[in-house]
């Protein structure tokens, strides 16, 4: 049957649109962001983008609020990410069982992750408040001293990992816990002829059996770890001072609140290939290690 | 066995605690958007106080929250909308054509950090009018919610009966005829279930609508936000608009439950 020019070519039809879409606004932005990240320029008509070579990225390189940043971004993304993964692994031990309202309370855990983030950083701003807040009440009456939070410089970063960690752990515990239901029963099963503890299964069978599930959760999750805005920015905008200022925070300010297009795009291409630099290195180690064996 | 059983109700007693943590700042925020100024800076508790409604009638009297409602449900419906007319066809070549590459170039949208783009979106944004329209929220929500649609529907389509195409196809339709006619009839309930969770992906979004909204067209996220430019914070208002802006997302996930998880780790993971 002679098919038309339409039909034999169905396949690019129908995904031409989608791909082009992409890379009208994705691909085309990434390149116009390096191009700006060689020029000077404020975003006024009245004075055209200046050529000023790799300024920007030296001037960065020598701006100790960079170095701060960067630091601070990995510090945060890997204790997020640590606690997440041990924390959520061990939520989703807690849960394979039976009990009475395990959907419900599998429905509780989802809550966090799909509640708007910023609403959340707002009540979690409420909840850090030093004198109305919830957090001091409760170390108050466990006999402890009251914190500062979100107002003091050395507990703004543990204090927004645990909201990221309040926010994202079930994340990992529910894709944990749906690896945990396909996993064979005759390990299991011969454990129990040789008398193995519940303990001893956990760490030498469960385990070792969700170890690529664990993988890709983890490596979703330090994909979007890296990338944290939202609760940062409605809870301390970088501060105080700019104690909170990640990478994509100091990228956000330099170009919204500063102007300084020419150097935030420097900083973006940084960011840009360190998240396509962890991708990488994390898809090799998922091929390396994510088999289960 | 005493110890086992015994073992289990500590078990389950913890998985009480973990669910009381888990859901504490939303009990919290949902008490609190019940008070006066004055019952929260006096630290009263969680569920004993005279509650008031004022807060939820000031957000939308003096806050004008319907228009940021409206604001908020034209840009992720249209963002949904859109995506689902680029996403379907292109996921359905992907699942029946096996052409995971231009899957993965999809994805990378995913993975991309969002401010990359923003700096030459305003720009150009900026050059063309375009700031603060409908048009700007919902062509940078797309890049948000596209990858979600297409990742949720390639393993929908997947997983679909390929004899039902075939007979179409015997019976001389055309590939287009079978997706128009035979493969999108039946897929509603992915369709839904993936537009459900765009919805929501658009409805949070901050960092897009921060900078491309403008008076007119400012979502809730930032309607939310704003709140916190006054020089004392409103808490009762700014829990109430909280709860407003929590309440749709959660009932849509609650409907959704099933897809969440899929949905969030796009595609790589079965929920």
């Amino acid at each position: 049957m002679p098919y038309s020019w339409f039909d034999r070519n169905i396949k690019w039809i129908y995904t031409l649109p989608a791909v082009l879409f992409v890379v009208v606004m994705m691909v085309f932005p990434i390149l116009y962001t390096v191009r700006i990240s060689f020029f000077e320029w404020s975003m006024s008509a009245a004075s055209p983008p200046v050529w000023v070579g790799l300024k920007n990225y030296q001037e960065l390189f020598a701006d100790s609020r960079f170095w701060n940043a960067v630091l601070r971004t990995f510090y945060f993304t890997f204790a997020a990410l640590l606690l997440e993964v041990v924390l959520g692994v061990a939520i989703a031990a807690l849960f394979f069982r039976r009990f009475r309202g395990k959907d419900a309370a599998k429905t509780v855990l989802m809550l966090p992750m799909v509640a708007t983030p910023v609403a959340m950083g707002l009540v979690w701003l409420l909840i850090y408040e030093p004198t109305i807040g919830a957090a001091n009440r409760v170390l108050k009456s466990l006999g402890l001293q009251p914190l500062s939070w979100l107002a003091d410089k050395h507990q703004v970063i543990p204090s927004l990992i645990l909201v990221d960690v309040w926010e994202w752990t079930p994340l990992i515990a529910l894709i944990v816990m749906a690896g945990m239901t396909t996993l064979p029963e005759e390990p299991y099963e011969s454990a129990e002829v040789d008398g193995a503890s519940a303990w001893q299964k956990f760490v030498s069978i469960t385990l070792p059996l969700l170890r690529p599930t664990i993988i890709i959760a983890a490596m979703l999750r330090l994909i979007d770890v890296l990338k944290t805005f939202d609760i940062i920015y409605a809870t301390t905008q970088g501060g105080p001072g700019h104690a909170s200022e990640t990478l994509n925070i100091y990228g956000y300010v330099l170009a919204f609140s500063h102007f300084k297009l020419g150097m935030a795009s420097a900083l973006l291409v940084i960011f840009f290939a360190v998240v396509m630099a962890f991708t990488v290195l994390m898809i090799w180690l998922r091929n390396r290690l994510g088999e289960s064996s | 066995m005493r110890k086992k059983r015994a073992f289990h109700y500590f078990a389950v007693g913890l998985i009480c605690v973990v669910l009381l943590l888990f859901s504490f700042p939303f009990l919290w925020m949902l008490s609190a958007s019940f008070k006066t100024q004055a019952q929260i800076m006096g630290n009263t508790g969680l569920i004993f106080f005279e509650p008031t409604f004022r807060n939820y009638v000031n957000v939308f009297k003096e806050h004008n929250f319907l228009k940021y409602i409206i604001n908020s449900f034209v840009v992720a419906a249209g963002a949904t909308v859109f995506s689902l007319l680029l996403g379907l066809p292109a996921a359905y070549a992907i699942a029946r054509y096996h052409m995971q590459r231009l899957g993965m170039v999809i994805l990378i949208a995913r993975i991309i950090p969002g401010i990359t783009f923003l700096i030459p979106w305003f720009i150009l944004f900026s050059m063309a009018g375009m700031v603060d329209t409908y048009a700007a929220l919902i062509l940078s929500h797309m890049l948000v919610v596209l990858p979600f649609i297409v990742w949720i529907m390639i393993a929908y389509f997947e997983a679909l009966p390929r004899e039902i195409e075939e007979s179409g196809l015997i019976d001389g339709c055309t590939v287009n005829r079978v997706f128009l006619h035979i493969v999108l009839p039946i897929s509603g309930p992915g369709i839904t279930t993936s537009s459900l969770l765009s919805f929501i992906f658009s409805w949070n979004n901050f960092m897009f609508s921060i900078i491309l909204a403008g008076d007119r067209t400012k979502t809730l996220p930032i309607a939310v936000f704003n709140f916190l430019s006054y020089s004392e914070i409103n808490w009762g208002g700014l829990m109430a608009a909280a709860c407003i802006i929590t309440l749709p997302v959660l009932a849509i996930s609650l409907m959704t439950q099933r897809y969440v998880v899929s949905g969030l780790s796009a595609g790589a993971v079965k929920g």
